[in-house]
């Protein structure tokens, strides 16, 4: 323990010392963040909408990364349950149609479910290689991320290119009908805070109640072993991926309908990686992630606020969770080297 | 196009290349030392920034590239610490570390955004070795320091890895650490030390792209170069030759891709940055499943060893575990 809020305190004298090398008062970053990120309703709801997907993320992530995982693929799955939302979404209300083909809730939900199956898809693709093509799962994941991205900036330049000109700030936004509904007037979408928290409910109850999250653990613990005690060892990477791909998919779908209501290239925000951090910083327990990542969402939020009143660069908000990651982790391997003399 | 003109696009395209072929050596030796330093896109950045502040502010481009290399170091140092001493995962740390340095760069750099600031001396010819034909006008005409300094660097990686007792060393620290260690060699201190040397050869990789090929200083400036320096190393299938001659086939395929940019206007040049990503993916898969030797078993036997040998590209054995002392 002593290591760990050691470590917890370098990291936030580490954070002072870059604040103040920037030239800043750690105290007056600390209250324009504050104030960015919870000042008005409308700042609470970008907090809010930034939340929501990361659930998501960080919920399916879970499951890999107990799985022994590392899942560098949830961008680019992000990013094609997105590329497949906005292709049902052009499919049933098409460009310059005044109404679409079915009733505008029932195109929403569509929309989040082939999000969901996008996702899947690209989930099961870095699976399949991790598994039948025997590449670490860390660079087919970071390939298809790239892939994604590619596919998307070639649709938004090709096939899906705005009337008149072509550009990066993405696809022709959709009818207003096809939005996501908000909280009054903010940017946070009911829907989507709804489906993160049920996402990650669930999680939590798999990982601790059912036998389906003990076998995912005893692979991520010990692949070999658990095979040879029986457990379908294949099949349960496999549907790591799978359920990682869906929520995050599903994430996608929900930046598309609910955020952007576009196609954009970064549609991922790098929420994904956001993730990645939160569920580290957690030490893969689904229980602390909800805190977590509403701390996370409200960093990235607040430290908007940092380049209009200070003139400092918003990746402070980066900068912060980077630290805090690294010195968790190097925290834990000092309690796991030192600790353990310390008790004999 | 004149046959001289694209003997000068691409002897331009190979000299561009430089920095990647310094990240891929030192993600090599890194590697092949069993040790992943997966920080790569985040160390290039933010050791771009601080080569480009240092030279900036002492008026010296060498002074720029001293910083970016202990910067570098100090970065591998974090991973070896907490990868060979905490022996926490190597993906873990890398990973965070590259999110870091990145989002560190562009934080401690927005005061030094797109203004001028000094750069490397400019090419020049080297001569006798210029006139071979066609070697010459594409290696030896175009390039600067940093440029020949890099052709230097291949050569001498691969005469250490392949020709010394220390390359011998290095490769079984990275493929059978405790038969190394049963030898008498520190596996521990090895690895330190050639993380460190791949960490300090990445920040000289930053400080070439902001104080040469891609001068000043820029929000995300050298972005995507790392990830593509870490495919790039896999693909060279951890073989500095290999790896070097992927460097600079991606910067002749980038520097075509622009060509083909004026022919084809529908697609973007950043649809062509995913090439060698594609690339790593397929290579892959045909060098690390089995069906390749499957497919080799078609072949004669005298055939069979000789182009196993040359296609294979089996990741060092060692690689991302931590090495345990009994």
């Amino acid at each position: 323990m002593l290591y760990r809020v050691g470590a917890f305190v370098i990291s936030l004298v580490l954070i002072g010392l870059v604040v103040v090398l920037s030239g800043a008062s750690p105290i007056t970053v600390i209250g324009r963040m504050l104030s960015g990120a919870f000042g008005t309703a409308d700042q609470i709801g970008r907090v809010v909408a930034t939340l929501s997907p990361l659930l998501l993320c960080a919920a399916g992530l879970v499951y890999t990364f107990n799985a022994g995982l590392y899942n560098l693929g949830v961008e680019g799955q992000i990013t094609f349950g997105a590329i497949a939302a906005t292709l049902v979404l052009r499919l049933l209300h098409p460009e310059g149609a005044s109404a679409s083909l079915a009733p505008p809730p029932l195109t929403i939900a569509l929309a989040i479910v082939a999000g969901g199956i996008g996702g899947v898809l690209w989930g099961l693709l870095a699976g399949a290689l991790h598994v039948y093509g025997r590449i670490s799962e860390i660079f087919a994941g970071l390939g298809l991320n790239f892939a994604a991205t590619g596919i998307a900036i070639y649709l938004i330049f090709g096939p899906w290119k705005r009337p008149g000109v072509a550009s990066l700030s993405g696809t022709q936004p959709f009818d207003e009908s096809l939005w996501l509904g908000t909280f009054g007037q903010t940017e946070a979408t009911p829907v989507a805070l709804i489906l993160g928290l049920i996402a990650l409910a669930i999680t939590i109850v798999v990982m601790r109640n059912t036998y389906f999250g003990l076998r995912l653990r005893a692979v991520g613990k010990n692949l070999r072993a658990s095979y040879v005690l029986g457990v379908p060892a294949r099949r349960q990477l496999l549907s790591a991926f799978f359920i990682c791909g869906l929520f995050a998919g599903v994430a996608g779908a929900l930046q598309v309908v609910g955020v952007f209501h576009r196609l954009i290239p970064n549609i991922s925000s790098n929420l994904g990686f956001l993730g990645l951090l939160v569920v580290m910083l957690v030490n893969f327990d689904p229980r602390w992630i909800l805190p977590v990542a509403f701390f996370f969402s409200a960093l990235n939020i607040g430290s908007l606020q940092l380049p209009l009143s200070l003139g400092l660069e918003s990746s402070l908000s980066g900068v912060i969770q980077g630290l805090l990651v690294l010195f968790a982790l190097i925290g834990r391997g000092l309690a796991q080297r030192y600790g353990r003399k310390l008790e004999h | 196009m004149e046959f001289n003109q694209l003997l000068v696009i691409l002897a331009t395209a190979i000299a561009a290349a430089t920095p990647l072929v310094f990240a891929c050596i030192g993600e090599t030796i890194t590697e092949r030392a069993g040790v992943i330093n997966l920080s790569a896109e985040g160390t290039v950045m933010l050791c771009a920034m601080v080569g480009f502040v240092v030279a900036k502010a002492t008026e010296s481009v060498w002074l720029g590239f001293v910083g970016a290399t202990v910067i570098g170091a100090l970065i591998a140092l974090i991973v070896a610490y907490g990868t060979i001493t905490l022996k926490q995962s190597q993906i873990a740390i890398g990973f965070v570390l590259a999110l870091l340095c990145s989002d560190l760069s562009a934080y401690l750099g927005n005061p030094y955004v797109r203004i001028p600031g000094p750069t490397v001396p400019p090419a020049f010819p080297i001569p006798i070795l210029q006139d071979i034909p066609l070697i010459g006008p594409l290696f030896f005409r175009e390039g600067d320091v940093l440029v020949y300094a890099g052709y230097v660097l291949i050569a001498a990686t691969w005469v250490y890895f392949y020709r010394t007792r220390g390359g011998l060393t290095l490769r079984a620290v990275g493929e059978q650490p405790a038969a190394a260690f049963a030898r008498g060699h520190n596996v521990v201190a090895l690895r330190y030390a050639y993380t460190l040397i791949g960490g300090a050869l990445m920040g000289i990789a930053g400080a070439a792209f902001s104080l040469d090929f891609k001068a000043g200083w820029s929000y995300r400036h050298t972005a995507g170069y790392g990830w593509i320096a870490l495919a790039i190393v896999i693909f060279g299938g951890w073989n500095p030759l290999r790896a070097a001659l992927g460097a600079y086939l991606f910067g002749i395929l980038q520097s075509l891709a622009s060509v083909a940019q004026s022919a084809i206007p529908d697609v973007p040049t950043q649809a062509f940055t995913v090439a060698p990503f594609v690339l790593m993916i397929l290579v892959l898969v045909l060098t690390s499943g089995d069906w390749l030797d499957r497919l080799l078993s078609y072949l004669p036997v005298s055939a069979r060893r000789s182009l196993s040998r040359a296609l294979r590209t089996a990741p060092p054995a060692a690689l991302g575990r931590p090495f345990e002392q009994d």
